[in-house]
């Protein structure tokens, strides 16, 4: 049995272990969980996944979860080029320290606007003020300075003259406003450069099919939610609109 | 020149390094950096770290933050054993896994607690807010049982039969809401034990050192 990856593409890791796979030939199955229909939530998947989160991978008796730990299995086991985890350990280092500081600040931050236009409003059928989306885009302009100030500085990636992981992981954060009409790019040319210079290393075709479906969400706002699902992320969403 | 460690004992992760560096026989400069003096916002220290956080490294030209990036970057320099970062795929998998998961959980529930009833009170002079604590030790405790379930399991650390980077971040969030008078071990034998092992995996008296400040 082969290598299973379970993604919704919808979902930002989802994207980066998705792109880093295809674009490394990496054999695998895509075992679609689709979560607007709550699949993450139970049925096998649950089971496999007690933490109920995309993305996952499956080994044969290995699942593992989070995606930084999965692209570093992947990168491990399959022997992707250097650039992507360096064996230089300063380089290294600095690919460990932004995929740290991105957890609480750009993925912190920037899911946050597909829920507050998209998301909650389709759960909870009602729309927020525009002040909560301002709120949420003023704190992830803080995240997007201190990103260009620390970790891009005047380079063309974040660490050196190559893609690595770190890149891989803020872009796909980084295209989630975009789904929903906030263009973070727009205003920010050397943010705009880099996200070119990444979509060039990972291929456009491959970044365009990996970002089809949230940059057409859109298309979704008449989708039928989940029940369950609705249930079990109610508490999350009351503190979302508070 | 040796590697300079900014740290603040009082800082979960400052702690984290400071374990390991000291249990490793990683030759060090304390630098003291003192959070409740503000002295992380200083210019001086903003040139080893722009992020102003502690902790944060200097080994040379060469400067890091984030304690999960400082300490893979040691245990690779200084060749630690195998057990802190195994070489095994599988189990370092696990490791990466615990390490991933637990910045937007164990961490930041167990900060939330010592914020509300430490820092604020501290910071504008008014007592804590108790409903604000009862919903934060609310989803600390579920994310501690998704530790217990998930992470720890039956096994004597989350990796297998030896401490690990993972326990030692997952034991130095822990101690923070005790050092808050919030014992979330109480009740939960399997945490006790397993916190009883990785304190004599690290050294009881090192432990206690590094929780001092704390505690």
């Amino acid at each position: 049995m082969g290598l299973e990856l379970y993604l919704d593409l919808l979902s930002q890791p989802c994207r980066a272990v998705y792109i880093f796979a295809k674009k490394n030939n990496i054999p695998f199955e895509f075992k679609h969980v689709e979560l607007f229909k709550g699949q993450h939530c139970r049925g096998e998947f649950g089971k496999m996944n007690i933490l109920k989160k995309v993305p996952a991978l499956k080994d044969g008796v290995l699942t593992l979860a989070e995606s930084t730990a999965i692209l570093l299995y992947l990168s491990w086991k399959y022997n992707t080029p250097d650039h992507w985890y360096p064996s230089d350990t300063q380089k290294r280092a600095q690919v460990d320290e932004y995929l740290s500081w991105h957890h609480t600040n750009i993925r912190g931050n920037a899911g946050k606007a597909l829920w507050i236009k998209v998301l909650i409003p389709l759960f909870t059928g009602q729309t927020l003020p525009p002040e909560k989306l301002q709120e949420v885009m003023d704190e992830l302009a803080i995240s997007l300075k201190q990103f260009e100030e620390k970790f891009l500085q005047d380079k063309p990636f974040i660490v050196g003259s190559e893609i690595s992981l770190a890149d891989l992981m803020a872009i796909v954060e980084l295209m989630q406003p975009i789904g929903v009409g906030c263009d973070i790019f727009e205003d920010r040319p050397k943010l705009s450069e880099w996200r070119n210079q990444v979509e060039e290393a990972v291929g456009k075709e491959l970044f365009q099919e990996a970002h089809e479906l949230i940059l057409n969400i859109k298309e979704l706002s008449n989708i039928q939610i989940d029940p369950q699902l609705k249930e079990h992320l109610a508490p999350v969403l009351r503190k979302m609109m508070k | 020149m040796v590697v300079e460690l900014y740290l603040d004992l009082l800082s979960q992760p400052c702690r984290a390094l400071f374990i390991f560096a000291k249990k490793n026989n990683i030759p060090f400069e304390f630098k003291h950096v003192e959070l409740l003096k503000g002295q992380h916002l200083s210019e001086e220290f903003g040139k080893v770290n722009v992020l102003k956080k502690v902790p944060a490294l200097k080994d040379g030209a060469f400067t890091l933050a984030e304690s999960i990036a400082i300490l893979l970057y040691l245990s690779r320099k200084f060749n630690t054993p195998d057990h802190w970062y195994p070489s095994d795929l599988q189990k370092r998998a696990r490791v990466d896994e615990y390490l991933s998961w637990q910045h937007t959980t164990i961490r930041e529930k167990g900060c939330q607690i010592f914020i509300i009833k430490v820092l604020v009170p501290l910071l504008i002079g008014q007592p804590f807010s108790p409903e604000k604590l009862e919903e934060a030790v609310k989803e600390l405790n579920s994310v501690l049982n998704q530790f217990e379930e998930k992470f720890l399991q039956n096994k004597p650390f989350i990796v297998g039969n030896e401490i690990s980077l993972a326990d030692l971040m997952a034991i130095v969030e822990l101690m923070e809401p005790v050092g808050c008078g919030c014992d979330i071990f109480e009740n939960r034998p399997k945490l006790v034990e397993w916190r009883s092992r990785v304190e004599e995996a690290v050294g009881k008296e090192l432990f206690q050192q590094a929780h001092e400040i704390l505690l």
